[in-house]
Formats: C-alpha cells, sequence, structure tokens
C-alpha cells in the first residue's frame, strides 16, 4: 500500500439549472478513484454551492496511482426519480507522484458532460503522500518524469541520453461493444473517456518501467498517438526518448559530475536483447512499402568530421563496427589521461565515434524523437529517412498480447534503421510515427533524420561535458559541421552533388539538405526561411481488402515522389537549399490518398546557392508553345528574384553592401575589424567553387535531376503545365508576416512577448463526383493556402508577427470530406531591431547573432596558422577556462553554447559592445510585459499555450508535469448548438478551459510543446448528430519574466545576447 | 464544393472591435461583410472576400458563444472558457449595455414588458436602428431592470456594481430604470425636442433629491420610487398661490430683484402669477400617480412653453429661477423652506436642462 490519495471538494459555481420548478439544483459529489467511491453532502437549492467536504482518502498502490485518473462526479439530487449527472471531472494524479512537479492540485476544474459540454465548475483539493517502496519487481515507475517537448527541457542538463523507447497497449473500444447498444451515448462516451485514459496511464508506466531499467529518469520527446481501429479495436502507443536529467538549479553549479551510474550499461545492455540485434530486417513479405523516391529522400547529407588523415572514413558497415568493439575502451583510458588530449583530438574522435557507432548499435533501434540537441550532439546529418507500411486491420484477439500491431512497427523500425545505414549515419534524430486509418487499411508511417551524434552523451563516465569537452572539440565550426556529408564520397549512396562547404570550405556538403529536425541554433543561415509546403491529392477505387491495400501500397511510392519534387521545385522557388521540420502526411480515404509535406526552407550558408528552375519544352518547333515556356520561364526568375528579396537571401558571394545582408557583410566586416590574416573570401571562395564545380563534374554522371545549375523541368503534357502552374500560386506572405513549421524562424531573432495559440479546423466537401487528380490538387491546395491566407489576416494585429511550428493535419472523414486541422503559434518580434541590427552590429562588431558568423573566420584564422586542422590551443584552450568557471551561471544547453560563442569571441575580438547593447532590450521587453502583466488582474489565472518548447520574453523555472487529455463530445442537436461549425468552435474552446484548469490547478501559468494530436471529427447531418474526439498533450509549466530573475537570464529565445552570462564570466 | 465547418479557436479569443459593434448593431454577416469591405480591411491584408466571411462569422459565434456570459457580466471575469484579458473584457461589456439614444429615447417611461418588445419592430423602422439591435437593448433595459428591482441600495452603485458598467453608463441606466418604474410620459409631440441625455440628468435629479433613498439610503426601492412624504407635503406649498397676499408679496419681491436686469422683465412680471401657479400646481398634484407620469409634459407646457413664446434668454431663465426660489425665504408667513428648496432645487436645473430648441 504505497500511497494514500486526498481528495477534498470545496465548492461549485455557475452550476447549471437542474430543477426547472425551482430554477435551482441540489448538487452533490462523488469522488472515485479505482473502486472506492466517496459522496459529498447534498448542497440543496444552489447553483454555487459550498461543500467543503472533509479529505476523502483512498489507499492505493503506485501502480493505480499511475493508470488511474481521479473522477470526480457533480450530480443533482433527486428524491423520487434517478439522480441526473450533471457532468465530470478527470484529474490526472501523475504529477503528483514526481517530487520535482507539482505538489499540490488545486483549484476551479470544469465540468465536463459529454452531452452537453461545460456545466459549470468545481473547486477540488488532490493531494498525494507516497512511501518509499524498495520492492525491485514493482510494477510502477512513479518519478520518471515525462515531457512532451523534443529538446532537452530548459531548467535541466541531460547527463545521459539512453535512447529510444517505445511501447504500445491495445484495447476493444468500447464505441464497439455489444453494451453499446443498449447503453445511453453519455455512458459510451464516458466509458470510452475513461479507458483511454486508463490505457493511458499503463502505457506511460510501462515506459516509466523501461526507462528506470536503462538507468534514466524521464522521457523527453513523449509522443502517444491513438490508434482508433474500430471494430478491431483501439491501440495507444507511445515512443520517446529516455534520458538521465540534472536539474539546473539556477544558483548552483551544474558540474558537479557526481552523476555516475554504475549500473548503467549493464542495465542498458540487458534491455538491449543482443539476439534481436543481429536481425536482419525482414521485410517485403506482406503488403510493406518501403520508403520514397529512389533519390535525394532518404539521402541529404553532411561530412565526415573527421580530419584529413582519417577522412574518407569508410561507410559504416556492420562487420567494421562489430570488430571495433574491442577498441571501445581505449578513448575511455585516453581521456582519463587529461594534459595532451587537445593534439590527440583527431585520432580520438575516430576512435570515438566508432565506439559509439558500436554503443548506438548495441541498441535494437538507435532512434531519438528529440528535435534539438545540446550543442555538440549532432554531429552530422545524412538526410530524411521514412518508411511506411500498408496493413489490414483484423480484430485484436488477445489484448494482452499486441504482439501483431508490435510486429508491424518493429517491422518499420528496422527498415528506418538500415535507410540510416545506407546513409553512412548511425543514428535517427527527429524520429516520430505515425498512423491513418480508413475502414480496415492502416498505414504505418515513421520517418527520421540519420545522423551521427557525438557518443558524449552516450556512454557512462564521461557525462561531465565540461572536463571532456576541449578534447572532442569539433574541428569544423559548429555552424556548418552538421552539414557536412556523413556518407562516403565515392560510394554515395544516391547520386547528389557535392561541393565544398561554403563555410569553412574543407568538408563536402551536399547541394540540398532535408531533415525532420529544427534548424540547429549554432547554423549559420543567410536571410530568413519560410514555410514549404506540398499538396497531393490521389484518386483511387473504391475497394475492399488485400485489394485496397495493394491499390494504396502501389499508389505510396508515387505519391512520396511527387510530393518531394514539389518540396524541391519550391525550394528552389525560393532560392533555398535546405529544409527543416519536414513532415510529410499520408492519410487514406475511401476513394482517395491525400498527401501533405509541410517543412520550413532555409538558405545554409554551408551549402551551395541552388540553382534557378528552367523549363523546356518536350516539342521544339512549336512557336506558340516557345513563346508559352518563355513567359513562364520569366514568370519563375522574376518569382525567384521576388523571393530573395523577400527573405532576404543574398548569399555571401554577392557582396552587396545592403544593410539587410546578414551573414555576407558580416563576415566581411568583422574580418576587416580583426584584421586576421585570412585571404580574401572573395578570392577563396573562387578558389573552391573551381574545385567544386570539378567535383560537380565527377558527379553529373549520376544526376537524375540534369544540368548542373538550373534545375530542369520539361513541359511535355498539361500535367507537367498544371504542376508549374501550382508551383507558381502559392501567394506570398502578406508583409510583416513570417511563418515556419519549426520551433522559431530562422533569421528573426528578437521576439516580444506577444503570443497567440490557435487551432483551426475547415472541412471541405467535394460535390463534383467526377473529379480529376489535378482538380483535386487544386482544392486541396487552395484549402491548404486559404487557410494561411485566414490566418494572416486574424492575426493582423500582431505584425510584425511569425507563424510558428504550423502543424497541418489532414484527413479523409468520409467519402468526399477533406478535413484540415491546424495548431500554431503567432508571436510578436521587433521588427525596428531587426532592422538596426545588421547595422549596429557592423559597428560594434559583437552582437549575438555576429557570433556564428564571427566563429567562423576564427575558425579559419586556426586553420591557416595550423595547416593540420588541429584546433590551435589558443582558441580552444582559452575559451575552456573560461567556460568551466561560466558554467554553474548556465541554466540552459542554449546559453551553454551562446556562451562558448562569446569566449571563443573573446579570445580574439572586444566585446563590450555586447554589454552596452543589453540594456534597450530588457527594458522593452518588461514594458511589453507589463502591459501583458496588467490583464492578469482578473480572478482566472491566464495561462499562455504555444507548441513551442518556450515562452519568448520568459523563463521556465519549473515544469510540472505532462498533460495529456482525451476528451470526447457528442450532440444531437447540432442544428441548435449553432451547425457543425458551432458545435466545434465551443468544443475546442472547452478544450482549451480545460487544459487551462488543469495547468492553473497545478499551479503552473503556461503550457508548451501543446498539441492537438488528434482531431476527428464525425457528423450525421440528417439526424442532426455529430461526435468530436480531441487529443490535447503538453507540458505544464511555471515560467517567471525573464527580467524577474536573478542574475543569470536565461536564453529562452535564439539570439538573444546572454550579456549577464558574460559578465559572470569575467 | 462547399466549406462545411470552418472555426478559428485562438487560447487568448480574438475579437475585432469594428466586427463586434456590427454584430452588436444588428448586422447580418453577409452585411457585416460588405460594410467590412467597403472600410478597406482587405488592402490591409491582402484578403480576399472568403476570408473576410470566414473570418466574420468566427467573430459572430464568438460573441454569440459570449453573450450568455454577457447577461451577467461578473460572470465573465471568473469563467473560464475564454480567455480574454480584463480590459477587453470591459470593452465587450461596455459595449453591449451601450444603447442608441434614438432607441432609448422611444422606449424611456415605457413599460418594460412584452407589449413594448412587440412593437419593437416599429420602434426600428422609425430610427433605423435594427431589429436585432433593439431587443439586445430591450432586453438590456430589462434585465438591468429586474436585477436593481431587488436590491438594497443607491441605484446607480447597484448597476455599476452588478453590470460593471462605467459611472456614466450606469447612471444612464439608473435613469432608464427610474423613468421605466415611474412610467414618465417621454413620448409626447411637445417633449420630443429633448434628448435622452436631458431626460437622463432630470432622472438624475430626482433620483437624488426626491426619492427615498435622498433621506434614508438602506431601504429596498429607495432609488427608484418618489418619497411619498415629500408628495405629501409638497401640498402645502399651495399656500403661495392660494393666499392672495403672499402672491403679490412673492411677486413684487421677485419682481424688485429682477428689475433692469432682463430686457424680458415686462413679461416676467405680466406672466409671474401665471408662471407660478403652474408650477406649485405641479407640485401639488405629485401624488397622484397619473400627475407624475405627465410631471415632464406639465413642466413644459406650463412653464417652459410661456417662457419660450415670450422669448426668454437661458440667461433669463436662470434669473428668474433663482429669485423665484429665494425670495420665497423672506416671505415671513411662508413656513416651508425645507420642502420648498427641496422641490425647487429639482425644478431649477430641470429646466435649466429642458430650456432649450
Amino acid at each position: 500500500m504505497p500511497g494514500k490519495l486526498k481528495a477534498r471538494i470545496v465548492a461549485g459555481r455557475h452550476l447549471p439549472v437542474m430543477d426547472r420548478a425551482s430554477d435551482l439544483t441540489d448538487a452533490f459529489v462523488e469522488v472515485k478513484f479505482g473502486n472506492t467511491t466517496f459522496k459529498t453532502d447534498v448542497c440543496p437549492k444552489s447553483l454555487n454551492p459550498q461543500w467543503n467536504s472533509e479529505w476523502f482518502k483512498f489507499e492505493v498502490d503506485d501502480e493505480d496511482l499511475q493508470d488511474e485518473p481521479l473522477q470526480v462526479t457533480v450530480l443533482d439530487h433527486d428524491t423520487y426519480s434517478a439522480n441526473d449527472a450533471i457532468g465530470k471531472v478527470y484529474i490526472d494524479i501523475d504529477p503528483l507522484l514526481c517530487s520535482e512537479a507539482a505538489s499540490v492540485i488545486s483549484g476551479w476544474f470544469p465540468i465536463y458532460d459529454t452531452i452537453h459540454g461545460i456545466r459549470g465548475e468545481i473547486n477540488v483539493l488532490v493531494k498525494v503522500e507516497l512511501f518509499n517502496d524498495l520492492n525491485r519487481f514493482r510494477q510502477s515507475s512513479c518519478g520518471v518524469k515525462f515531457f512532451c517537448t523534443t529538446s532537452i527541457p530548459r531548467c535541466y542538463r541531460a547527463a545521459m541520453v539512453h535512447g529510444f523507447v517505445e511501447e504500445l497497449v491495445v484495447n476493444e473500444d468500447p464505441e464497439y461493444q455489444w453494451i453499446d447498444r443498449i447503453r445511453t451515448p453519455r455512458a459510451s462516451n464516458e466509458a470510452r473517456q475513461r479507458l483511454i485514459s486508463l490505457m493511458s496511464g499503463e502505457l506511460q508506466r510501462k515506459i516509466g518501467l523501461k526507462v528506470l531499467e536503462m538507468g534514466g529518469n524521464a522521457v523527453v520527446g513523449y509522443l502517444q498517438c491513438f490508434d482508433l481501429e474500430g471494430e478491431s479495436g483501439l491501440v495507444v502507443r507511445a515512443i520517446g526518448t529516455a534520458c538521465t536529467l540534472d536539474k539546473l538549479s539556477s544558483g548552483s553549479a551544474p558540474n558537479t559530475n557526481t552523476h555516475m551510474h554504475p549500473n548503467t550499461a549493464p542495465a542498458s545492455n540487458a534491455c538491449n536483447s543482443p539476439s534481436k540485434d543481429g536481425k536482419e530486417p525482414v521485410f517485403g513479405e506482406d503488403l510493406l512499402s518501403s520508403s520514397g523516391p529512389p533519390t535525394p529522400f532518404r539521402a541529404l547529407p553532411t561530412s565526415s568530421s573527421s580530419p584529413p588523415p582519417f577522412s574518407p572514413s569508410k561507410p559504416c558497415s556492420r562487420q567494421s563496427s562489430s570488430s571495433d568493439t574491442d577498441l571501445s575502451l581505449t578513448p575511455k583510458t585516453g581521456m582519463g589521461s587529461g594534459g595532451s588530449a587537445g593534439k590527440e583530438a583527431g585520432p580520438l574522435k575516430t576512435l570515438l565515434r566508432q565506439q559509439t557507432q558500436t554503443a548506438l548499435e548495441q541498441r535494437e533501434f538507435p532512434f531519438f524523437t528529440l528535435t534539438s540537441f545540446p550543442p555538440g550532439f549532432l554531429v552530422h546529418v545524412g538526410g530524411v529517412v521514412s518508411a511506411r507500411s500498408v496493413k489490414l486491420l483484423d480484430r485484436i484477439h488477445n489484448p494482452d498480447e499486441p504482439e501483431t500491431r508490435d510486429a508491424w512497427w518493429e517491422e518499420i523500425r528496422q527498415e528506418i534503421k538500415s535507410h540510416a545505414k545506407a546513409l553512412g549515419c548511425h543514428a535517427v534524430v527527429g524520429y516520430s510515427e505515425s498512423t491513418s486509418i480508413c475502414e480496415e487499411v492502416c498505414i504505418l508511417s515513421a520517418s527520421g533524420t540519420a545522423a551521427i551524434l557525438n557518443p558524449r552523451y552516450m556512454r557512462e563516465g564521461c557525462l561531465d561535458m565540461g572536463i571532456t569537452d576541449h578534447r572532442f572539440e569539433e574541428p569544423s565550426p559548429p555552424s556548418c559541421g552538421f552539414c557536412h556529408i556523413p556518407y562516403d564520397e565515392l560510394n554515395m549512396p544516391f547520386p547528389a552533388q557535392l561541393t565544398y562547404c561554403y563555410h569553412c570550405r574543407r568538408q563536402k556538403v551536399p547541394d540540398v539538405l532535408f531533415t525532420t529536425i529544427d534548424l540547429p541554433p549554432e547554423a549559420a543561415v543567410t536571410g530568413k526561411g519560410c514555410l514549404i509546403q506540398a499538396r497531393l491529392c490521389r484518386l483511387k477505387k473504391k475497394a475492399q481488402g488485400e485489394v485496397n491495400a495493394t491499390a494504396i501500397s502501389n499508389l505510396l511510392p508515387f505519391m512520396e515522389y511527387e510530393l518531394h519534387t514539389q518540396l524541391m521545385n519550391k525550394l528552389k522557388l525560393r532560392s533555398m537549399n535546405a529544409l527543416f521540420g519536414l513532415h510529410i502526411q499520408i492519410s487514406v480515404g475511401e476513394n482517395m490518398l491525400l498527401g501533405l509535406a509541410s517543412a520550413t526552407g532555409v538558405y545554409l550558408t554551408a551549402l551551395p546557392a541552388p540553382g534557378g528552375i528552367q523549363i523546356a519544352g518536350k516539342t521544339p518547333g512549336d512557336l506558340s508553345n516557345e513563346q508559352h515556356i518563355l513567359t513562364i520561364q520569366k514568370r519563375i526568375n522574376d518569382t525567384i528574384a521576388k523571393n530573395k528579396e523577400l527573405y532576404q537571401i543574398n548569399p555571401p558571394k554577392l557582396f552587396a553592401l545592403d544593410p539587410e545582408v546578414f551573414c555576407g557583410i558580416n563576415m566581411e566586416l568583422t574580418e576587416e575589424v580583426v584584421g586576421s590574416p585570412i585571404p580574401d573570401p572573395r578570392q577563396r571562395s573562387r578558389l573552391f567553387r573551381s574545385h567544386s564545380e570539378s567535383s560537380d563534374e565527377v558527379s553529373e554522371l549520376d544526376l537524375s535531376h540534369g544540368k548542373k545549375d538550373a534545375f530542369v523541368l520539361e513541359i511535355d503534357d498539361t500535367d507537367a503545365v498544371e504542376d508549374i502552374h501550382s508551383l507558381l500560386t502559392d501567394a506570398p506572405t502578406p508583409t510583416g508576416f513570417y511563418s515556419c513549421n519549426t520551433e522559431v524562424m530562422p533569421g528573426i531573432y528578437n521576439w516580444t512577448s506577444g503570443v497567440q495559440m490557435f487551432t483551426s479546423v475547415r472541412v471541405l466537401r467535394l460535390s463534383n463526383a467526377n473529379l480529376t487528380n489535378q482538380g483535386l490538387n487544386k482544392i486541396f491546395t487552395d484549402l491548404c493556402e486559404n487557410l494561411l491566407k485566414s490566418f494572416y489576416f486574424k492575426l493582423r494585429s500582431m505584425i510584425p508577427c511569425c507563424l510558428c511550428r504550423l502543424n497541418f493535419t489532414v484527413a479523409v472523414p468520409e467519402e468526399e470530406l477533406i478535413q484540415v486541422a491546424v495548431t500554431a503559434v503567432a508571436m510578436t518580434f521587433d521588427k525596428d531591431q531587426t532592422q538596426e541590427k545588421p547595422a549596429e552590429k557592423a559597428i560594434t562588431k559583437g552582437c549575438s547573432e555576429t557570433e556564428d558568423q564571427l566563429q567562423f573566420p576564427l575558425e579559419l584564422c586556426a586553420d591557416a596558422s595550423s595547416a593540420n586542422n588541429q584546433p590551435s590551443s589558443k582558441i580552444s584552450g582559452v575559451p575552456e577556462t573560461t567556460n568551466v568557471s561560466s558554467r554553474d551561471r548556465c541554466s540552459t544547453w542554449l546559453e551553454l553554447l551562446r556562451l562558448k560563442a562569446h569566449t571563443i569571441r573573446r579570445g580574439s575580438v572586444k566585446t563590450i559592445s555586447s554589454l552596452d547593447r543589453s540594456s534597450p532590450l530588457p527594458e522593452g521587453r518588461s514594458r511589453s510585459l507589463r502591459s501583458n502583466r496588467s490583464f492578469a488582474g482578473g480572478s482566472v489565472t491566464v495561462v499562455k499555450m504555444t507548441p513551442l518548447s518556450f515562452l519568448p520574453g520568459t523563463r521556465i523555472i519549473k515544469y510540472l508535469g505532462i498533460i495529456n487529455m482525451f476528451f470526447i463530445r457528442e450532440t444531437s442537436s447540432l442544428r441548435e448548438e449553432g451547425g457543425v461549425s458551432g458545435f466545434l468552435h465551443s468544443f475546442i474552446a472547452e478544450v482549451f478551459a480545460m487544459v487551462r484548469a488543469h495547468v492553473a490547478a497545478l499551479g503552473g501559468n503556461a503550457v508548451v510543446s501543446y498539441s492537438m494530436k488528434e482531431c476527428v471529427f464525425m457528423e450525421n447531418p440528417n439526424k442532426n448528430q455529430a461526435q468530436c474526439l480531441i487529443n490535447v498533450s503538453g507540458d505544464a509549466v511555471i515560467c517567471v519574466r525573464e527580467t524577474d530573475q536573478e542574475p543569470i537570464p536565461s536564453m529562452t529565445n535564439i539570439g538573444q545576447t546572454c550579456t549577464s552570462g558574460t559578465d559572470g564570466a569575467t | 464544393m462547399a466549406v462545411e465547418l470552418d472555426v478559428f479557436v485562438g487560447n487568448t479569443t480574438i475579437m475585432d472591435e469594428e466586427v463586434y459593434q456590427l454584430w452588436l448593431d444588428g448586422y447580418t454577416v453577409n452585411d457585416a461583410v460588405k460594410v467590412r469591405m467597403e472600410g478597406g480591411v482587405m488592402e490591409e491584408c491582402e484578403a480576399s472576400a472568403d476570408v473576410l466571411l470566414s473570418d466574420t462569422m468566427d467573430q459572430y459565434r464568438t460573441f454569440q458563444m459570449c453573450e450568455r456570459l454577457l447577461h451577467s457580466p461578473a460572470k465573465l471575469a471568473n469563467q473560464l472558457l475564454f480567455q480574454i484579458p480584463p480590459n477587453r473584457q470591459a470593452i465587450l461589456i461596455e459595449r453591449y449595455y451601450a444603447f442608441d439614444d434614438a432607441f432609448v429615447r422611444e422606449v424611456l417611461g415605457k413599460k418594460l414588458s412584452k407589449g413594448t418588445k412587440k412593437d419593437l419592430d416599429d420602434i426600428g423602422a422609425k430610427t433605423g436602428v435594427t431589429l436585432k439591435s433593439c431587443r439586445r437593448q430591450f432586453d438590456n433595459f430589462k434585465r438591468v431592470f429586474k436585477v436593481v428591482e431587488e436590491l438594497k441600495g443607491p441605484l446607480v452603485e447597484n448597476i455599476r456594481q452588478h453590470f460593471l458598467l462605467s459611472d456614466k453608463l450606469a447612471r444612464d441606466y439608473a435613469a432608464i430604470v427610474f423613468f421605466a418604474n415611474n412610467r414618465f410620459e417621454t413620448g409626447k409631440r411637445k417633449l420630443q425636442y429633448l434628448t435622452f441625455q436631458d431626460f437622463a440628468f432630470c432622472a438624475g435629479q430626482l433620483i437624488n433629491n426626491w426619492t427615498v433613498g435622498a433621506v434614508d439610503n438602506m431601504v429596498e426601492d429607495m432609488d427608484v420610487d418618489l418619497d411619498k412624504e415629500f408628495l405629501q407635503e409638497l401640498k402645502e406649498l399651495k399656500i403661495l398661490i392660494t393666499d392672495k397676499d403672499l402672491l403679490d408679496q412673492h411677486k413684487s419681491l421677485v419682481c424688485t430683484a429682477l428689475r433692469g436686469k432682463t430686457k424680458a422683465f415686462n413679461e416676467m412680471e405680466a406672466n409671474f402669477k401665471n408662471l407660478s401657479r403652474g408650477l406649485i400646481n405641479i407640485a401639488a398634484k405629485l401624488t397622484n400617480t397619473k400627475d407624475v407620469r405627465d410631471f415632464f409634459i406639465d413642466l413644459v407646457e406650463k412653464f417652459i412653453e410661456p417662457c419660450r413664446s415670450d422669448r426668454w434668454t437661458a440667461a433669463d431663465m436662470k434669473l428668474y429661477l433663482t429669485h423665484y426660489t429665494n425670495s420665497a425665504h423672506i416671505l415671513d408667513t411662508f413656513k416651508h423652506q425645507v420642502v420648498w428648496d427641496r422641490y425647487m432645487g429639482v425644478i431649477k436645473s430641470c429646466i435649466f436642462k429642458m430650456y432649450h430648441d
């Protein structure tokens, strides 16, 4: 009996009138946990009852505490007939089970009824007393922290990243049980809500156990999904990244390297059953359709970071890496020896790399659900890997043995793993899984980004990065290192044009890079980014069973290929060369498939400038046709030019003295100011360009897309014309707006505190029965474009602002219906500052954004002096010492990174100017925050919500636990509730309200990493009925204004100066 | 192909003040879109008519959902469904309870009953206010009336606290409630020249001086009902016109004071008895509910109109009434000084306010 749960019912307010005669209500409350139920007294004739009940005590197992929610039911007492239920509140106890999260739940909760929505509020107090449980074989995993955030949470430090955890549980869907025929819709909905709540609790507990087994204490990037398989059951599955997190208390030093985990290694060994390890992936049997197009899809690159002597690192074949296992001890001893480490960096690194590979390969799936990483974690990025598989659902016979579903996912994961290997990568980051179900057909999808990771975080014994750091210092600067290809140049997994990195000029980079992760904060970017979407509809014949599944799996590769081509074209049209946060969703309906790919395009300074798009006609000689081609060509060229201006893409080589050209200018100026003996960059770039051209010629044979520079589009039929038209119809974002689907917009740094999270849903009915693919594409594209236009219009008062984490979800709920749901956040930023910045920087040569650029010449400097590419001790040494002394001042990874950048710069450049700049910034921010604050005067706590992992202008001081809520709403008076729109509008508003109330009750004031994972809407207008299921999740947090804190400002925003951090360093 | 469902929900509820006003004014969605298009909001953000329509529908839905809460504004502050910053809440409430002067002028003094509600379409047609807006305004009046009817304490303060309105708006509502309760006649042709603000001012005067609350501030209905005792006492003033001596004495005192100070002196002298009779008769009859209703029409007929036909200026009027009031104090046989002041204080300020074109 290791836990005591206590609950007290205080009062109610705004209750509905339940007794028509008196216009009042005789309310009482039932509090239920597990099988125990308590009741309060009846509070007669009041719409604002005061119960002030005693403490109801439940003595329960901690296992139940994790699985079960506390169920509070408000009823109207009726002497003669049955008591009427007013509504319910489900309270997730989980946050109380972790000492670091919330300690009490107390507040007003909306009383929710699945038929009537919110009906008043109830004030509840919940506490938990946990007794220490020493039982080794316990089934609970209390204390393991869960985070939806896909990066290391802001007030923690990752001592170790253990890796992938997954679990799934299945059950029969109550909606499809025989009993559903005789019970009320309310009872059925409540059974479903309760079951899913139970299943999520169980799932979380099981994952927690796995984490404990691995020696971790937290799951980051926790992604839980529901598969409503209808007749065949209900699947709840989750993936995440197990970590050992250390709390950073702002005052204390985090560098006490006492976080040893002696039993980590055995534990992780144990759980990665070696037997599975060697197993070759088996696919191709049933209806597995392997990943996308043969070419750049799974590819797209980065270079080996190893210094020249080791440079052509062998493609990491299984054999070579396994033979390396015995070497794995060497780097450890090497580390212990200290001193000469700097010089040994090169060879050591290689050893380490092999060693990590081994460490990673021991794992069944070296996958990470994280999308942004501590600095130095990500070494190289290979490109997107994805796999899809079409399955036929049948009844899950034994819910306790969900083997089929497990096997399906296992298969997909194996495929992903092998794709990553083909790219010369040993890990997959930014990994996610999803499904799309239509009747009995289910498409399972998984995607991620193949990558090479720094071993530092994977091994026990060298957790303290402060000491080991410099020995494994990247020879390639962090601003471009991740772009360098990880695979062997001579043995490329796919055709690509390689050039020398435009940033460091030492390693090879691909011409384009696609990834599913966020843009690393340290990456050098030219100009601004933008949202790029590829949209596609494909009709298919209606069919049943295997025929249907085969048809779908035959269509999939073509869809992926087309989506990819669209993305590529749109990227070129915007004159950009990389995609981040790529998410491709393929949704299946009875008679069509929908594909939607979203990503944020950027111009990575390290990658070559994209060539233009060239239109070629298949039938020369036809004059009118050629005329036509010429006009299109002109339009395309104009669009490209316009986009370059819009996104301020002026790659360094142009050297226009336009103040808006961030990077080009900065590089120039800093070099001049520093007066380093670096050769004129113009010469250098020319030099290297000739190089790259020659390499282009070599690889030209492999090119699938034609000529060197321009990307050729052939117009041979009307389809192609349509494609080009659709390419050009994407409306540009209105002035003052930017949009991206990543955490933040590359190129915007000065966020102000304006935040507006929103959810928008649109459903389109296709009335025209005989639509063509082209017609459908147009409709679908317009739907998405119009949604974006609506957002811009609605949020126009926030200008200048950026829509971040634009997350589109498409579905085909019924034949002839297309549903698009979007959740995103609009954030304001300071435009003036953006404009001032370049100039200011040019003069003061030392503001935040310059850091990236500054590092570049400095690295070059180092290279120049020591031709052997070994980091000169002058540079790597000085910052290290400062780093150590200042480390205790850092509260986030980002800050650490920035500090490093600062200190590196400090080695040769004066930094006083950055201190000057600090003064105007906080002032402005505090002003805007203050105005915000005055709003908070109401009696209801303002709870901000954002899909990002932070709130601009604030600092997260505490994570209170995961929010994972599932609601069903049903109506049989659809018209009276304002039709489908009115129904869904109030339901979404209710869901927001319930999330806010739960967060406020935990003592929080914000939800970060919020997402709406499921929004299933069904209607039957003829019967005046509709039903909707919504699943949302996020992390409840307490955050404070950045200016409120002690001397340490945390870098919640990329690019804000860490001025006081630097203070500390001095 | 048709948009079947289209919603946009913000964590902080997004409300456009312009659309809110259109909604309050009773525009249909399509009319509102037209107005917005003409207003040029489209150019502002490169929007299309579709975007505008979708936005307008969303906003209308939001307002409809909020309307329930606006009926008891105190709920708006502690409800959980919409996250609206307090300053916005205040705007929402204030605008919701705002009314058209043209409309309220028509309803003022009428019984806030179903019967009146049925006539709203006529009033709407007459004033150019949409029926929807008329209904909202009428329901607001009725709601405020019902709530304060049962409350103790000062009327304006009750309205302000219960409906979270600004002082100005609370005073206007107090006037509306007061007029509706006493059923003052305001609709006669002769009263047409008076604005709502004129009446509201008078109502304020009456509430502050003639109600029960003016003497005792903890009775029910204290500010809505006139002080019966006071009305009884007003009968005593009749002596000023029934007693011939007193009347002459009063006249000579006033005339002495006025002589040479105004061009209208002759008319004043000639009309003194008539005017005085008029005012005192009004006072004496106020015990009859019927005559209370005709209070304003009597003021106009018995006093304002004669003066106007004699072309008194506003300054003349002020001068005359001041001396008329003060001179009564010098009459040694006149004992009802307190009642006289209470009566004339209000009459004076009401007439000042009402004496215009």
